[in-house]
């Protein structure tokens, strides 16, 4: 992972959605480990937008399997 | 071979478990005779119609129905093409013409459904380049018209006017952008306030489209929607609408009041690449507009029942989706899918059809009973709806 300030502060955002409490990791994926739907993604996403002070476009949304590939995408976003 | 089919193994086990219990299959309801706008037989018995989109009761009305009869002797079942390749009918001039007088527009665009105007407009105003600014809770046509545009798609947090100005203030101040509005969002039956987010929009120097598919013919002096009832004529570049709810017959549109606005109809694949309405359609739908023109006996009826229902409901214990009566969606909110379905299943069972919605089609974790009633409603009929209510709960224990 490129940062690790961004995926501390990352890791924080998706802990209220890490129901079965996952370590979380780089490699954690979203649909697979953490079971999100897509409704629930939609959520985390626009609080790591806030949180970011960025927009992350819904066409990007499919690319972004695991933890690891939406931290990239933020330190991107974030420029 | 690879069945593609296998993905959808834990739907199907989904919906095989919710059979198992015993419940008809709120996803396959028929009608098997339509008595009424209000009244249709649903497994054998005669069922009250709670859940259908015939806001203003035109289904059966006489003079739509003897102007589609008309035109289907004169023009003949279908158009058999796309009108840009095919040919234009003269019920399809004529029900742009009503659109018109309608909206008080110089444009009107019709599509074959409300979907595929969304499609369309979603799609071929935005472009490669350009950002689409949606809410949260959009429906599911507006969703697909960003995903078959090129545009960076951007979502707000549904009716949060900070959020979309928070949101549009980060996009580059000279790109094109486009915010998608509902005057009445349809799940919950919750009106957008519009006034504050046009005008947020417009400061970043956005264009703005509002579907008003569930506010035709009862929001606003001339029915346009929630748009004209907040006076935002003026700063509203495009509505989107649907013969499929107030109108009572099939088809969709766009109007507007912008100088380009026809070139769409050569550009835009979900109107050229499709076959225009059938001209029987164009012209019930034609003579369905005409009359909500002149509509205020129904519109204030469907008011005082909408009102009556939420009122009445609300009184004997149910949870609303909304604290008082936005429009005519008037939806009770279950705490999960099981209670719901049992429910809407005890309802079909007293007589009482009404819609269960459930993710994704509402916010996540929402589980409702959505009822929608129709002008051609008593208010008679609510208390027969609401005592009905009452006692599916009661025979649920
Ligand atoms: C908000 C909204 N827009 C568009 C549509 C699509 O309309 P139609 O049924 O004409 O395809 C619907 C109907 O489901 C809707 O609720």
């Amino acid at each position: 992972m490129t940062d690790q300030a961004i995926a501390a502060r990352l890791f924080a955002l998706i802990e209220p959605f890490n129901r079965k409490g996952l370590a979380l990791s780089a490699d954690t994926h979203f649909a697979n480990d953490l079971e999100l739907d897509s409704l629930t993604v939609m959520d985390l996403v626009a609080n790591i937008e806030d949180e970011w002070d960025i927009n992350m476009p819904l066409n990007m949304l499919p690319d972004l399997e695991t933890v690891g590939q939406v931290a990239d995408a933020v330190a991107k976003l974030k420029g | 071979m690879h069945d593609l089919l296998s993905k959808f193994d834990g739907f199907i086990a989904e919906h095989s478990g919710l059979l198992a219990t015993g419940v008809r299959d709120p996803f396959g309801v028929v009608m098997e005779r339509v008595l009424s706008p209000t009244r249709a037989i649903i497994n054998g018995r005669d069922t009250m119609l709670v859940g259908t989109y015939n806001y203003m009761g035109m289904t059966f009305d006489p003079d739509v129905i003897a102007a589609g009869k008309q035109a289907l002797e004169d023009y003949g079942a279908g158009s058999t093409g796309s009108r840009v390749l095919n040919g234009t009918f003269t019920p399809h001039l004529g029900v742009e013409n009503a659109l018109k007088e309608f909206y008080g527009t110089t444009s009107a665009i019709v599509f074959s459904t409300g979907y595929q105007a969304n499609l369309g407009m979603v799609s071929t105003l935005a472009g490669k380049g350009d950002y689409i600014i949606l809410d949260a809770d959009s429906h599911a046509s507006i969703y697909d018209g960003c995903k078959l545009s090129n545009a960076e798609v951007v979502r707000f947090r549904h009716n949060n006017v900070a959020d979309l100005d928070k949101r549009l203030g980060r996009l580059p101040a000279d790109a094109g952008k486009l915010v998608v509005l509902e005057g009445v969002y349809s799940m919950l039956g919750d009106i957008a306030p519009l006034q504050e987010l046009v005008a947020v929009a417009k400061r970043h120097g956005a264009m703005v489209l509002v579907d008003e598919a569930h506010a035709m013919g009862f929001f606003g002096q001339h029915g346009r929607g929630v748009y004209e009832e907040l006076g935002l004529e003026a700063d509203v570049d495009f509505v989107v609408g649907t013969f499929s709810k107030s109108v009572g017959t099939v088809g969709g549109f766009a109007v507007s009041n912008h100088p380009k606005f026809e070139i769409l109809r050569l550009l835009c694949n979900p109107y050229r690449f499709t076959a225009s309405l059938p001209p029987a359609v164009a012209a019930t739908a034609e003579a369905s507009v005409r009359k909500l023109m002149v509509a205020d006996e129904k519109r204030a009826n469907l008011w005082a029942v909408s009102r009556a229902l939420h009122g009445g409901l609300k009184a004997a214990g149910f949870q609303m989706a909304t604290e008082t009566p936005e429009s005519a969606i008037i939806a009770v909110l279950l705490p999960d899918q099981i209670s719901t379905v049992a429910m809407w299943h005890q309802l079909l069972e007293h007589g009482i059809y009404c819609n269960m919605s459930r993710p994704p089609a509402t916010p996540a974790g929402i589980f409702l009973l959505r009822c929608s009633l129709s002008a051609a409603h008593t208010l008679d009929d609510v208390t027969e709806i609401v005592s009905r209510f009452v006692a599916a709960r009661a025979s649920l224990g």
